[in-house]
């Protein structure tokens, strides 16, 4: 009964945060490949045809800055053993472990040379792309601090600096400035914190602006990444925030569950209780006439 | 084979023989580490781990990294292997200390002091009195003009009396002096663990007499250590030393038992293999499923076309270390760890401790606590075990005459003693100095009594209460004090007590008129038939029987008179026969029995044997607990049953019924056993105590032919009374009941006991007064029988509770984690990924979820007092109730539940753009952890401060150590619980998973707890209520009828005279006041007042 009541408006706070969040969610990995290609997504995705897409993209309500931006990804099996142990935490921390690559197979070495930054988790790195514009206007994506900032300061060098990534025979995902150091890459960085589901959503940028009900966003995305030939969702989502963090109803509806089910259980404990009395500790209840060899 | 041993030859037998270096270590320096590897990885579950160790050395498989399971590993084995290495350090500073002693030798013939371990065979060794004999030696001289010493042997044997050594014959009359220079040869068997015997001969060179071979009997030699007692030197020749001693022979480690528990452990472990590997299997075909058909498409995973040819079996072998953990490697610690501080609660108990003598009880055996709460079957000892084992001389019948049975006795005996009846004076005359008792005398003057055997004291003691004071035994001659004048004896022949003659005997001279007399004591049987013609015995015979009825033990007193001749010719004989080599003992026997008839019995004692505190009702909780007791003794049959109505073993005719099984052949046997086992079918529906009552023979018999029937009745009877059982016969009933499965518990105190004691599932030893033997050999020692109440319904019950929950619960938050990982693995991939790393996982096992149980040491699920009441509840542990597979099933659906709301929780809690692998696993592991400490607290039934600090503090130690952990840059989980910590909705998470997770599992405990609520819930309830709980399972002891004439035997009964008997001589306030009249001082009957009125008490209580 206790649990219930405490249940129950703790379910309705964690419902109203959620609903408090505003997300506009686009999935466009169908609509972005054109008609003629739309039986073979794949080699559509593997030419080198001109991958740009616009998207429209309707404001329900205020959205209050910032707005977050997200890419999701479904069926992408980033929580995959061969995948997540693909990586190198030394190379990618300081400069002198550049040659520890012997955990990033089968994406160590390319043309004789170690990667930087190595292993499957770097290689296949996201790389579409977003613009955003409002009105004709350009709407800016600050791509700055999007990552963990114990990432940059820690675990990505700031005197690590790519080389050699991209090069080999196969191109996995987007390619990284060899200028820029690694704990300036925070797409990479983003990237290389790995989902432990296999639907998860990155931050791509925040939007610092208040967007208005009805406005309308035009997306100018590069559909670059290659979804299809695990037939995996791509979305773009815009999301506001709340104290409980992004738009999600289960803590809510699951408090509000179990509440019920408490107030329930209590409420039938009381009935049960009621009609069918029972002394508790009651000695007469202890029967000790068992057969002796009964056992 | 022989050894030859040269006497003061120094070089001779050093490369030969050992040096008299103690050892009783297990390992050296050297063979340390890999024997005992070699010994822990003889169990299955440590090969287990070792292999799934070294499987985790394979990178492309391991999940986490190795060290979460070499951690552990090691740890369990370091522990145990320090122990061991402990254990084996004490002994080698006890050994150190034994070897080092300085004990005087003689060297070229010079005595000198050296260390023990120095001793070589052959050497001459001097002892002191009160020395410890050092290694074997063969007596050459003590400081006794007979040649004689005293030793104890109390640590060889246990028994604590002194035995009488002697120098052999040869050796004799040689000087002081000359012993230094003695050289001769000892021809001696190789050694052997047998202390009873020592067949050897020694001859000595010239200039000694050089005749014959001089035979040598283990009357001749002092064993290692014993100590010399009495004897102001003695010396010895070193025939075995070291470890090659009778002590260091029959040294053994005896065979580790295993707990029924144990056994369910193991067998649930053997379960939980096999599920594993049913998963494995599962989740591997899965896996390799999904890998050809899902994994080629993901190409950011790169899969090779064509794999190595293990490819097949690498996903299968990674599900296999994944779910290694199914099987908690901390079980085995725990539990050792647990095991032992119940064996500590043990020892501490202060209610367990022996006021009288100061002895705590003690566990030996650190490792089978829980077996005590699940004893089915007692068999106990009588005599020192169920009796104090302390004989107060009680009635005697001196020629017809009774005495001690009504009230004003003991002062007619004296009187009659006073008034010189020369009947009664030969009487107890024979009671003084017909025994081997050695008296004394303690600087206060005082005469202390050193008896071989309880009966001796009891009636030399009760003798000098009558005036006759056994005063002084100067080598031959014994004085006696009699009314203030000293009777001179001159001992001329012991005739020993042998358990086949059934008597003993002294030849003594008068010293005053040089006559010679026989003086007899002995059994009924081995005494009556040898009267002279005209003497009736019949009054005797019912004498003896009325006795027995009583539950005194009796002894005949006889004596006679020697012509001279007769006795020098028969003197002759005996010579002979002592020192004849073959079948000496029955040639004595036959000569004894020469001299051994015609005797005039003067009369039959009674000696009892009190009751020890507290038995009756020990048995009475006992029974009501379910234990069925047997009672296996030595005694006579009549003294056996008396014994048993006493100390409630047996209920009186109304409600008991008592079937004897008896006959001298196979045909008799068989027919009275089948007759009894109809009875027992018949009447086991009844609500009776039926027992049955069989012999030594008739046991004999039936163990041999009738196995099968035997068997049938030793299940459907729920006690049983053997007599005259030998120690054997002792080992295989309990080796019968145990091949049953029952679970036995055997309790004993003497010499006689270790078999049956070391055979039993749970030896108990009580540390009694026929020494410390059976103790050794215990498992547990105790110092009262009443003890074991305690032993059993508290800290064997609490025991089996307190491991039926750590050892399920061990399984339960391993399942769960393990649980979680299976899931994990559906959603990524099937490949094997791991949700928790290697520090999380390892630390989960071996910390988190370990403190809070072990300090479930301390629950107590119902109070002592309750137990005590309630013995029936003891049921519960008996029937295996709380460590079962339906029990075990219930954890093990408990963790499946709890594992798929941490899980489905926490992947939807913490979906879309929460969902970062380290912050998942931490908020998974933290969903568990507090599961755990909440289900914990569920369990806990008795709450102390330890107990909250341990459940609450793990919890709290939790994210301290994670807070520590995500401190350190280089980890993996770096700032994942500051930044956790921060979420409100991680602690909405952790709170919704924990109503979720024990929501259920209390409406299910509460609807148990009111609707169907066990025995041990209805006791708690009643406990919390405070109310008296003694309405029905009340024990009020039953006023059990000390009547004796309600004897269920239908054996011929002579009516006794007094329903009540008192104590022959006492003076307790009762006796006294009834029957010797106020005001009459009997000062010197004082030592036994108070045992006397303790036992009146027993009547009168009971």
């Amino acid at each position: 009964m206790l649990v219930s009541i405490v249940f129950i408006p703790i379910g309705v706070v964690s419902l109203f945060a959620s609903r408090d969040v505003v997300e506009i969610i686009d999935q466009y990995e169908t609509e972005c490949v054109p008609q003629n290609f739309r039986n073979d997504k794949v080699s559509f995705i593997q030419s080198n045809a001109n991958k740009t897409c616009t998207r429209r993209l309707t404001v329900t309500k205020l959205m209050k800055k910032p707005i977050y931006v997200y890419y999701q990804l479904d069926n992408f099996y980033q929580n995959h053993r061969r995948y997540v142990k693909s990586r190198s935490d030394s190379q990618l921390k300081d400069n002198s472990g550049w040659d520890e690559v012997s955990s990033c197979k089968p994406e160590d070495m390319s043309n004789g040379q170690p990667i930087v930054p190595c292993g499957l988790i770097a290689w296949s790195l996201f790389n579409d792309t977003y613009n955003f514009s409002l009105n004709n206007q350009q709407l800016a994506v600050n791509k700055k601090g999007i990552s963990w900032k114990s990432d940059r300061d820690r675990k990505f060098g700031r005197n690590v600096f790519p080389r050699n990534f991209q090069n080999g025979t196969l191109i996995g995902g987007k390619s990284l400035d060899p200028t820029v150091p690694l704990s300036k890459q925070e797409d990479l960085i983003v990237w290389m914190r790995t989902a432990a589901l296999p639907t998860f959503r990155k931050l791509y940028g925040k939007i610092e602006w208040d967007l208005q009900p009805n406005e309308v966003i035009h997306v100018t995305l590069e559909n670059n990444y290659n979804t299809y030939s695990f037939s995996g969702k791509k979305k773009l989502v815009l999301s506001t925030t709340s104290w409980l963090g992004g738009k999600n109803d289960f803590l809510g509806i699951a408090y509000l569950t179990v509440g019920g089910l408490c107030f329930f259980l209590a409420l039938s404990f009381t009935v049960v209780y009621l009609v069918k009395p029972r002394r508790l500790g009651d000695p007469s209840y202890l029967s000790w006439n068992r057969n002796p060899g009964g056992h | 084979m022989k050894r030859y041993v040269y006497i003061n030859e120094n070089e001779s037998s050093h490369e030969l023989y050992c040096d008299n270096r103690i050892s009783n270590r297990k390992y050296t320096v050297l063979n340390f580490l890999p024997k005992n590897l070699w010994e822990q990885f003889s169990r299955f579950m440590n090969q287990y781990f070792l292999l799934i160790a070294c499987l985790q050395l394979w990178s492309l498989i391991t999940p986490v990294n190795p060290a979460s399971t070499w951690g552990p590993l090691i740890f369990i084995f370091a522990v145990s292997a320090s122990k061991e290495a402990w254990d084996d350090y004490n002994r080698y500073l006890s050994d150190k200390k034994a070897n080092e002693k300085l004990v005087w030798v003689v060297r070229q013939g010079i005595r000198k002091h050296i260390q023990a371990q120095d001793i070589h065979v052959g050497n001459i060794v001097w002892l002191r009195e009160n020395d410890e004999v050092p290694c074997d030696l063969v007596l050459i001289g003590t400081s006794d003009p007979q040649g004689l010493c005293y030793v104890e042997t109390s640590a060889l044997d246990g028994e604590t009396d002194l035995k009488t050594r002697g120098i052999p014959a040869t050796c004799m009359g040689i000087d002081f002096e000359l012993l230094h220079k003695i050289k001769g040869v000892i021809e001696c068997p190789n050694p052997d663990k047998d202390i009873r015997r020592f067949d050897a001969n020694l001859r000595l060179f010239p200039p000694f007499i050089d005749n014959d071979v001089c035979p040598l009997t283990i009357k001749n030699t002092i064993l290692q250590s014993c100590y010399l007692r009495n004897t102001e030197w003695a010396c010895g020749v070193a025939v075995h030393t070291g470890n090659e001693t009778k002590l260091g022979m029959s040294r053994g480690i005896p065979e580790p038992k295993l707990t029924a528990m144990d056994a369910m452990i193991d067998k649930l472990t053997g379960a939980i293999f096999v599920f594993q590997i049913v998963v494995v299997m599962v989740l591997g075909i899965a896996g390799n499923v999904w890998k050809d058909t899902e994994a080629r498409k993901q190409w950011y995973v790169l899969y090779p076309l064509e794999g190595p040819w293990y490819e097949l079996l690498v996903i299968p072998l990674r599900f296999e270390l994944l779910c290694s953990i199914m099987i908690p490697i901390s079980i085995k610690v725990s539990l050792d760890l647990v095991k032992s501080l119940y064996a500590k609660f043990i020892d501490w108990d202060s209610e367990m401790i022996d006021y009288e003598t100061g002895i705590p009880s003690h566990a030996t055996n650190t490792a089978i606590s829980e077996d005590l709460g699940q004893v089915e079957y007692i068999m106990t000892d009588k005599t020192g075990t169920l009796t104090e084992n302390r004989m107060i001389f009680r009635r005697c019948c001196i020629n017809g005459v009774f005495y001690g049975n009504e009230s004003g006795d003991a002062l007619k005996l004296l009187n009659a003693v006073a008034g010189s009846s020369p009947d009664v004076i030969q009487f107890v005359t024979v009671m003084a100095i017909c025994n081997t008792v050695i008296p004394i005398k303690s600087k206060t003057g005082a005469i202390l009594y050193k008896a071989q055997s309880q009966d001796e004291d009891a009636l030399v003691n009760a003798a000098a209460q009558l005036h006759m004071v056994y005063a002084n035994k100067n080598a031959n001659i014994l004085e006696i004090r009699f009314n203030g004048s000293i009777i001179k004896y001159e001992l001329l022949e012991i005739l020993e007590f042998t358990s086949d003659r059934k008597r003993m005997s002294v030849v003594v001279k008068d010293c005053q008129n040089g006559k010679i007399l026989l003086l007899s004591k002995g059994a009924d049987e081995a005494i009556l038939p040898y009267a002279y013609d005209g003497q009736q015995t019949r009054t005797f015979i019912e004498v003896v029987e009325q006795y027995a009825q009583l539950g005194l033990r009796t002894l005949c007193l006889a004596w006679r008179e020697l012509k001279e001749d007769e006795y020098q010719e028969w003197s002759l004989m005996f010579k002979e026969a002592s020192s004849t080599l073959v079948d000496r003992e029955w040639r004595i026997a036959e000569v004894c029995q020469r001299l051994e008839h015609e005797f005039e019995v003067l009369g039959v004692t009674a000696i009892e044997d009190c009751l020890q505190d507290g038995v009756p009702e020990t048995i009475e909780t006992l029974r009501k607990a379910g234990i069925n007791f047997w009672m296996l003794t030595g005694d006579k049959q009549n003294t056996a049953i008396q014994i048993a109505l006493s100390c409630n073993f047996i209920s009186p005719e109304p409600k008991g019924q008592l079937l004897l099984i008896d006959g001298k052949t196979e045909d008799e046997v068989c027919r009275s056993l089948e007759r009894v086992l109809l009875t027992m079918r018949i009447t086991s529906s009844e609500p009776k105590d039926v027992a049955f009552v069989v012999d030594g023979w008739a046991l004999e018999i039936a163990l041999k032919h009738y196995r099968k029937a035997f068997t049938e009745l030793a299940i459907l009877s729920r006690t049983a009374i053997c007599c005259r059982v030998t120690p054997s016969q002792k080992a295989q009933l309990v080796e019968l009941l145990k091949s049953c499965d029952y679970r036995t518990l055997a309790i004993g105190d003497g010499g006689n006991d270790v078999r049956m004691i070391q055979q039993a599932d749970i030896g108990v030893g009580i540390s009694g007064r026929e020494g410390l033997q059976a103790a050794r050999a215990a498992d547990y020692s105790i110092g009262k029988f009443r003890f074991l109440k305690r032993l059993i319904l508290v800290h064997g019950r609490y025991s089996y509770n307190r491991t039926a929950f750590l050892s399920q619960y061990s399984f339960y938050k391993s399942l769960v984690i393990c649980f979680i990982q299976i899931f994990f693995s559906f959603i990524s991939g099937v490949s094997g990924t791991s949700l928790f790393n290697s520090v999380s996982l390892m630390a989960y096992n071996v910390f988190y979820t370990s403190v809070p149980v072990l300090v479930s040491v301390l629950d107590k699920d119902l109070s002592e007092g309750t137990v005590m009441q309630h013995p029936q509840i003891l049921f519960y542990c008996q029937a295996g109730r709380l460590l079962n597979p339906s029990t075990f099933a219930g954890w093990f659906g408990r963790s499946l539940f709890h594992a798929i709301i941490v899980f489905v929780i926490t992947i939807h809690a913490y979906a879309y753009e929460k969902s970062e692998m380290e912050e998942l696993s931490m908020v998974a592991l933290s969903g568990c952890i507090w599961l755990q400490a909440f289900v914990v607290a569920l369990e806990t039934n008795s709450f102390t401060v330890l107990q909250h600090l341990a459940i609450w503090g793990n919890l709290v130690a939790f994210y301290v150590i994670n807070w520590i952990i995500s401190a350190i840059p280089a980890s993996g989980m770096y700032t994942i619980m500051f930044r956790l910590c921060r979420q409100p909705s991680y602690w909405i998470t952790m709170f919704l998973i924990v109503a979720a997770g024990m929501g259920p599992v209390l409406a299910l405990k509460y609807l148990r707890y009111t609707y169907r609520p066990s025995k041990i819930n209805t006791l708690q309830q009643a406990e919390r209520m405070g109310g008296p709980i003694l309405t029905l399972g009340n024990i009020e002891p039953q006023p059990r009828s000390i009547e004796k004439e309600v004897s269920p035997l239908s054996i011929t009964q002579p009516k006794s005279r007094s329903p009540v008997y008192e104590p022959l001589l006492s003076d307790s306030p009762n006796s006294s006041r009834r029957s010797l009249g106020p005001g009459t001082p009997f000062d010197f009957f004082q030592l036994q007042s108070r045992l006397s009125s303790n036992y009146s008490r027993n009547c009168k209580d009971n």
